[in-house]
Formats: C-alpha cells, structure tokens, sequence
C-alpha cells in the first residue's frame, strides 16, 4: 500500500501527490437496506479516481456521502487530514468539492452564463440587496466572477451558447453546461456522477478530453462515476469496483481488470 | 516599376505600411479579437509593438531571409502578426487551411520547404507532428495556445509569447538587423505565398510579390473609397488570398481595424456587435443567413408575417432601385421609409449588416433571389470576380451597376480580352510572379506578355460592357447532338433553392442530362420538423419520399427555366437521384473553398451515374467516408432514381442545317 504523504508518478508523467479524502468504513443504511457496506478508499491528490459497479452497486450512494448529502451511519469521511464531521451540502461544497449530477439539474429558463455563473455563488460576500443595487462591492465581485466563469467558458468551448436558454441545448452542451459550472467554483475535487451517460460515442470522446485537461491544466482532483467500461479504463489512475454495496476490487484499470471478483460481477458466474 | 512606387509613396512593403500607420494612426484601433467575452483591442501602435517583438523573437530563433514561415490556424489578430513579422524579417508567410488533413499539410510545407511554422493550437501541433518524418527541414513550431501541450517535448516548440519575451529581450542586439531586413524589401519582393485549393491536381504556390498586393489594395480602395475609419470581420479562412488582400492589404494600406471573432461558431453574433461596415462573404453565408431569417419568420406572429412578407414585397419592388439612385415616386419613397424604420432596419441590425457600405459576394454565383433580398434592404451588394492568381479583382460592379447576373467592368488597372474559344484572359498589376516551384503550370497559365488564362468561359454583354462567366472553360462540352453543355449554368439554377446545397450535371458526350443532388440539411430538418417528419439520419431524410417529390418539382421548374434558353435547352435534367452523403472536402470531393470536384466525383459515384443512364429505377451502393480525425469508414445505401419531366425541345436544326 502507498504510503498517506507520499504520491507517485504516472505513466504519462503526471505527479499524485498523497491522500486528500479518506473513506473509513463506511456503512450506510435506508432503513432495513444496507445501500453501503464497510466501504474504505481513499483519493489522492490530482489523480483521477474512477468508482464502478454494476445497476445499483451503491456508487451514487457513495458519491452522495462524499458530497454531504447523505450521512453515514457508520465510518469517518476524512478529508484533507481531519475527520470531516456531519456536514450540510453546501458546507461540504465551500469546502471546495463540487458536483455535476447524473440527471443534469440546470436552471433551464437560464442562460448558460448564468447557470455557470451560480457555480461562484460561494465566492460571493455581498448580500441580496448589494447585488441588486449592484453598486461599489458588488458589482466588482461580479466582475471577478464574471472573469473566473468566462475562462471556463473558454475552456470548454461553450461561447457560442453563451446566451442560450439552457432548455433549448442538446443533452450533450447541456452535461458540458452542467461541467462547467462545478468548474467555476474552483473546486479541488471535482465529483462527476455518470459524466457519459446517454452521450453518443463523439460526445463521449470530447467528454473525456475535458476531463483530462481538467485535470492536467488544474490539477484537479476527480473522483467519477461511469458505467462504460471503455472511459473509465481510459480515464482514470486508479479504480473502486462495487457490488451490492461492497467493495470488491481497488487498483490501477489493469488490476481491476484481471481481478476475477469484478469479471464475475459484471459478466455474471456461471452455476453447475 | 518606380513610378508605380512612387504612387504609394515609397511604400513598398508590408512592414513599411506598417511603420507609416503606426505614427499617422497610432492611437487608432488596429486590430480587435473577442476573447473571454469582451473584445480586445489593440491600437497601430500596440500593434506595431507586437509585431516588432514577435519579429525580433524570430530573429532569435535563426529566421533566415527568403525562409518560409507555415500560419496554420483560425482568423486571430496573432497570426496577421505573424505573417507581417515573417515579412518584417524577410522571411515568407505561407498560410494554410486549418482544416485541412495532416497529408494535405505534410505536401504544402514539404513543398515549400517551410523551417517554421506558427500553429494555433494542440489540434494543429498534432497534425504536424503526425507527419514530422515527412518533413526534416521543419525546425520549429510555435503555438498560440498552450492548454494541453505542457507535456510536449519543447525542444523544437515554443509558446508565441515566449517567442516575443525573447523578442523584446534581445531587443537592443536585433534591432539594427531588423531594420535592415526590413529596409531592404522592395516591391518586387515575395509578400506572401498562398496555395490554391484547386480543382483538379495537387496545390500549386502562388508567389504574389508586394507590388501584386500593394498596388491591388490600393486600386481596390480607391474603387470604393474605403477610409481608416472602416471596419471588417476577419472571418474567412486565412489561406484564402481574398482574407490576405482585405485583412492585410487594404487594411495596412487604409489603416481600418480588422476585427476577429471569438470561435467560428459565434462568427454571427460577433457580426452582429461589430457591425462592419466593409463586408465580404461568398453566397453561401448569405444563403445560411437568409433561410434562418426565413425559418425564424415562420415563428412569428401571424401580425408579423403579415407586416413582413407586406414591406418585403415593397422592398422587392423599390429597394433595388433606391439604392441605385434611379427616380422612385414620392409615395414608394415614403412607405419604403416607413418599412425601414419597421422591419428594414432591424432586420438589418440583426443581420449584422448594419452599417455595410460595400459588400461583396464571391467565388461563386449568388442566386439572383437571395441577392435580391439584401439589396432590396437597402444593402451594398455587389459582385465580383477574382482568382488568387489575379491578387483578386479581375471585375467588379461598380455602385449603381449593380447586377446578378453579371461579375462587372474590369477592375482598375487590369485589362481583359476574350479568345476564339471563349476563355477570359487578363493581364493587371496584380498578376502572380509564378507557382513556387513549377515552372511548367506557371508557362501554361501565363505567358510572357503576362496575360493569365482564367479558365472560365464568359463574353462582355452588348452596351454595358459588363463581364458575363458562362462556366469553368474545361467543363463547357458538348452533347451527343453537339448542342452545348455547361453544367454550371443549370447547377447553379438547381441551387438556389434553399433546400438545395448542392447538385452535379452529368452529360458531356451524351445524349441527355442527369443530376446528382445534395440535400440542405439545415433548411428540409426544419422543414421536417414542422411537417412531424420523423428521422434518424442524413441518408433517410434525404431518402425521404416527400423530400424526393419537392426535389422533383424544383428540378421541373428548372427544367422549364433552361428550356428557354435557346442555346442550353439541352441541359434539361432528365433524371437524377439525391445522394445519401454530403460532398465533402475531407473526401475530396470538394475544394477546401467548398468547389465541388466534378471528376472525383464522376470516378467516385461512376456506379450512381452509369445507373442513371441506364434505367434502373434504384441503386445500391457503398461509399467511403473519412472522419475529420482522418479515420475511415463506409456507408451503404440503397437510392431511388427519379425521372423529371422535361420541356419538348423545338429544335431548329432542319433549318439550321
């Protein structure tokens, strides 16, 4: 095992630094459902930490608990070397962990710069009524954030769709909207809930180019769900496979991929 | 050769044109590029920093006089820089279609032999690396943008502005060569190297020496009194030589600002807000722009179709002649007054074409509607002819002479003649210096009393002395009963329908007419949309039954509009089938410039036309199709072939014989 302060270097040259979050056997139940059972991972910093399984492994719940909106029952979370106590979303998120989700949830009557632009909401001091008046502060916050998010723009090539009703958008620029606007709050770990789903192979392909570049421009951290097997392979430095809501397999895409716990879970076992 | 040099004041060069803006307008807005949401401005004087900086930084790396420096990437202020620093240091600008392949790439710079190259992004780096083992006398490449490209072994890469730190770091121990290298250029100096798309046959470089450029932007400028305070939207592809005249040429020479958009995506919104008052664009942005007018009009209010389609029948009727200055009753006048300030206008400022003064189509014919509908607006239209060879202008339409189915007068300084056979020569200022490289073509294109050959086919209308092009001169053939055959004339017509893009004539040789068609996939989806037309593919809707029959009745009327013409009566398209792919340049079936390839797609599809002409009522095939990344795949389809109905041709030949 790695040692917590130590990182490594990748293939491809990139340098992980150590561990930023930890997952301390963590158990979480909806009632009589054990959804998460005895769970332990961690994240280190910059790498891109994939979470896999098949239907209803527990890999949202899991994301969830990361995020702050579920709490579990048993386990510690530990995030930058303290144990995290029980906190809301919105705290777990000025912590600096931001979040896309698997069924997009944008403000569809808004213009992609301002669904991105509630992605700095966290970043802003002054109250409602400064901002309406939008005089002194207020508007130089504005002009601040209006910078971060323009550079986010930028980067993920949406300036076309600038003023663009999020509603009338294609699936795919509206899971980019989705990206850039957990982009905007400047996150040091980026949580991608299924960033795939549903796209058609060249969204997929431009999917994963931002990701990594994401994570190579940043330094981003990035811990995501996916289904297909092929992006999560591609994608990520190390990989968590569950199974009804437990952990069968932790390691590089390689190891994963030879271990027979996690052929059997997605291909099924033969029975005599 | 002086007294043409001394008609620009001693000005012979680029560089030198840059030196005299940036003292006489200095604190005047050079160039504005939209990044981050907000336009960014540079003044002549900024400008004319930069581009020192840039140049003294290419000193650094080794830019030798005579080298050739590759600019590979969209409009960006960074590359005109580019290019005038290469100049600045005697070096040649050789700028080539960003989107062309990583093969299409390797010829040009192997060809030219190019030591640098400035690239915009990882995307283009890519590409060269792709094909670096193609290309040994390549040494360095610089980009723009550095996302992604940390991880690239820098040796023979470089950040631009790196480059210009470097620059401006050496200044005090360049400077002295630079002045001297820039001093040194003259009017018969190479000012930049473009490669036409061609055709037919592989890229030739066109050498166009200062004299071509300077003395065809001054003409040009001169022609319609353009001024420093002019605007233009840099917007078309950079290796085309109309962007090098308009972007460098009249710009450097009337100093007015060019503006670059931020993504070729928002090109129209960023049209919208700079309002340019100098526009150029070939007919088919005019034709997206139009049939999204027309898309949008049908959401409207029904009060708003009423009011529109009411003051565009007025505009029809007047606009044309208003803006020609021809007498007009006093009560057209007013109601055309009143539709300016109602529909005109706004339309108009959403357009983008506010404030244009003078606008030009070109490259290829624009349909007499669509041209119609902007001038009747009270837009500047006008048309011209042009060649790379030419430095552009051949003719153009002078204001108030305006038509659409005329190109113009010979433009200043150039003279025209027509041979036997019906191909247009000229001879001008602007005339090339040679293709690099290939003296054989360059003897074959111009000869030594330095007329060009066009090989376009055209005659000067009776009276107005306006240049009428038939059609490319190598295309004009003839029909089994030897009546003429020119393609283009009947395509064109087919074309501007606006669910058309795009259509191929056969029948050179043979005994009647047959037409491959293009779908506009844009105008039928929508249309498709509003009909609750369900599908899942470019290939099914344009297999369509429906769209099948409204492709049918176009192909009739036309039939019916060619049956008039005495002399193409045998053009009429007696069957044709609509293909199950888009032509596209990445399967070379089209120029990079968007000319359809007739041979290419002749040899092609030759299966599709032998099975027009023997027939058979469907086809099957298959077609090769390759990916923008350059990956290859196929695509099968099974085509209806349809019949059109054509007009019984009265042929006088008893009497003629």
């Amino acid at each position: 095992m790695l040692d917590d302060t130590e990182g490594y270097v990748t293939e491809d040259g990139r340098k992980i630094g150590g561990v930023v979050m930890e997952m301390k056997n963590i158990t979480l139940r909806f009632g009589g459902v054990v959804a998460i059972k005895d769970i332990s991972f961690d994240i280190r910093e910059g790498e891109i930490r994939a979470i896999i399984g098949p239907n209803g492994a527990g890999k949202s719940s899991m994301l969830n608990v990361i995020s702050g909106f579920y709490h579990p029952q048993e386990g510690e979370v530990w995030y930058k070397g303290k144990k995290r106590p029980g906190m809301r979303p919105y705290q777990v998120a000025q912590q600096g962990i931001a979040r896309t989700f698997q069924n997009i949830a944008l403000f569809e009557g808004m213009s992609v710069l301002d669904n991105v632009m509630t992605g700095r909401i966290r970043q802003m001091s002054t109250g409602m009524f400064a901002q309406a008046l939008w005089k002194g502060k207020a508007e130089q916050e504005e002009v601040e954030n209006r910078e971060t998010v323009e550079k986010v723009i930028d980067f993920l090539e949406i300036q076309h769709i600038r003023k663009t009703p999020v509603g009338r958008l294609p699936y795919g620029l509206k899971k980019r909207v989705e990206l850039a606007r957990a982009l905007a709050a400047e996150p040091s770990i980026l949580l991608l809930d299924e960033p795939m789903a549903g796209m058609n192979v060249e969204e997929k392909e431009d999917m994963s180019r931002f990701i990594l570049d994401v994570n190579d421009e940043f330094g981003t951290t990035i811990a995501l769900i996916e289904h297909d097997m092929g992006v999560v392979m591609d994608l990520s430095d190390r990989v968590v496979v569950m199974d009804y809501g437990k952990k069968i397999g932790d390691g590089s895409p390689d190891e994963v991929r030879s271990n027979q716990a996690v052929i059997d879970a997605y291909l099924g076992v033969q029975h005599d | 050769m002086a007294q043409s040099s001394q008609a620009t004041g001693g000005l012979s060069s680029i560089p030198a044109l840059l030196q005299r803006n940036a003292e006489r307008y200095g604190s005047k807005d050079a160039y504005r590029e939209k990044e981050f949401g907000i336009w960014q401005t540079w003044t002549w004087a900024q400008a004319e920093k930069e581009i020192e900086a840039l140049a003294l930084g290419f000193l650094n790396l080794g830019v030798a006089e005579g080298d050739f420096v590759a600019i590979s990437g969209r409009n960006r202020p960074h590359f005109y820089w580019a290019m005038v620093a290469a100049q600045s240091v005697g070096a040649v600008p050789v700028p080539v279609y960003q989107d062309s392949g990583a093969e299409e790439m390797a010829y040009v710079l192997g060809h030219c032999g190019a030591r640098f190259m400035v690239a915009e992004d990882q995307e283009q780096v890519d590409k060269v690396i792709d094909v670096q083992d193609q290309l040994h006398q390549l040494e360095h490449v610089i980009y723009i943008d550095p996302r992604g490209m940390r991880k690239y072994d820098h040796h023979k890469l470089h950040q631009f502005t790196h480059i210009q730190e470097q620059g401006r770091a050496a200044r005090e121990e360049f400077l002295p060569d630079l002045k001297a290298r820039r001093e040194k250029l003259d009017y018969d100096d190479t000012c930049v190297m473009l490669y036409t798309s061609g055709t037919t046959g592989k890229p030739k470089g066109v050498v166009l020496s200062n004299r071509n450029i300077i003395e065809s932007a001054k003409n040009a400028c001169e022609f319609d009194r353009l001024n420093s305070s002019d605007e233009v939207l840099a917007y078309l592809p950079m290796a085309w030589v109309g962007d090098f005249i308009f972007s460098i040429g009249q710009a450097y020479w009337t100093g007015f600002c060019v503006n670059c958009p931020e993504s070729p995506e928002t090109m129209i919104t960023d049209l919208r807000e700079i309002g340019p008052t100098y526009y150029f664009s070939p007919p088919r942005v005019f034709e997206t722009q139009l049939t999204s007018v027309m898309i949008r009009m049908e959401d409207a209010s029904r009060f708003k179709q009423w009011l529109f389609h009411r003051f565009m029948a007025h505009a029809k009727k007047v606009g044309g002649r208003i803006l020609d200055g021809k007498p007009v009753g006093l009560m057209d006048r007013l109601t055309y007054a009143l539709g300016d300030v109602l529909i005109y206008g706004p339309l108009k400022d959403t357009l983008g074409f506010g404030r244009v003064r003078v606008g030009y189509t070109a490259g290829e014919a624009i349909g007499p509607e669509i041209f119609e509908f902007y001038r009747s607006l009270g837009i500047n239209l006008k048309q011209l002819y042009g060649q790379t060879e030419a430095s552009v202008f051949i003719t153009v339409q002078p204001d108030g002479e305006v038509r659409a189915d005329t190109v113009g007068v010979p433009a200043p300084d150039v003279e025209i003649r027509i041979d036997e056979t019906g191909e247009i020569y000229y001879r001008s200022p602007g005339v090339f210096v040679e293709y690099y490289r290939n003296p054989e073509s360059t003897a074959k294109t111009k000869d030594e009393e330095g007329w060009v050959a066009t090989g376009d086919a055209g005659f000067f209308e009776e009276g107005t002395g306006h240049l009428r092009i038939i059609d490319r001169a190598k295309d004009v053939g003839k029909m089994a009963d030897g009546s003429l055959f020119a393609p283009k004339y009947v395509e064109n017509k087919l074309k501007f329908y606006p669910d058309i893009l795009e259509a191929v004539l056969f029948g050179n040789g043979r005994d009647h007419c047959v037409a491959f068609i293009n779908i506009d996939l844009s105008a039928i989806g929508n249309w498709a949309e509003r009909n609750n037309i369900a599908y899942a593919s470019y290939q099914e809707l344009a297999g369509h039954p429906k769209v099948l029959a409204s492709i049918q009745d176009h192909v009739e009327e036309v039939n019916r509009s060619v049956a008039e013409d005495p002399m193409l009566s045998g053009c009429q398209v007696h069957r044709f089938l609509v293909l199950h792919k888009e032509l596209d340049a990445d399967d070379g079936e089209m120029t990079r410039t968007r000319k359809v390839r007739r041979a290419v797609v002749a040899e092609k599809f030759n299966d599709l036309v032998e099975a027009l002409y023997d027939g058979s009522t469907e086809v099957s095939t298959e077609t090769e199709v390759t990916y923008e990344d350059g990956r290859k795949g196929s695509i099968k389809a099974t085509l209806e072939l349809c019949d059109a109905k054509v007009v019984p041709v009265n042929t006088q030949k008893v009497a003629a014989e």
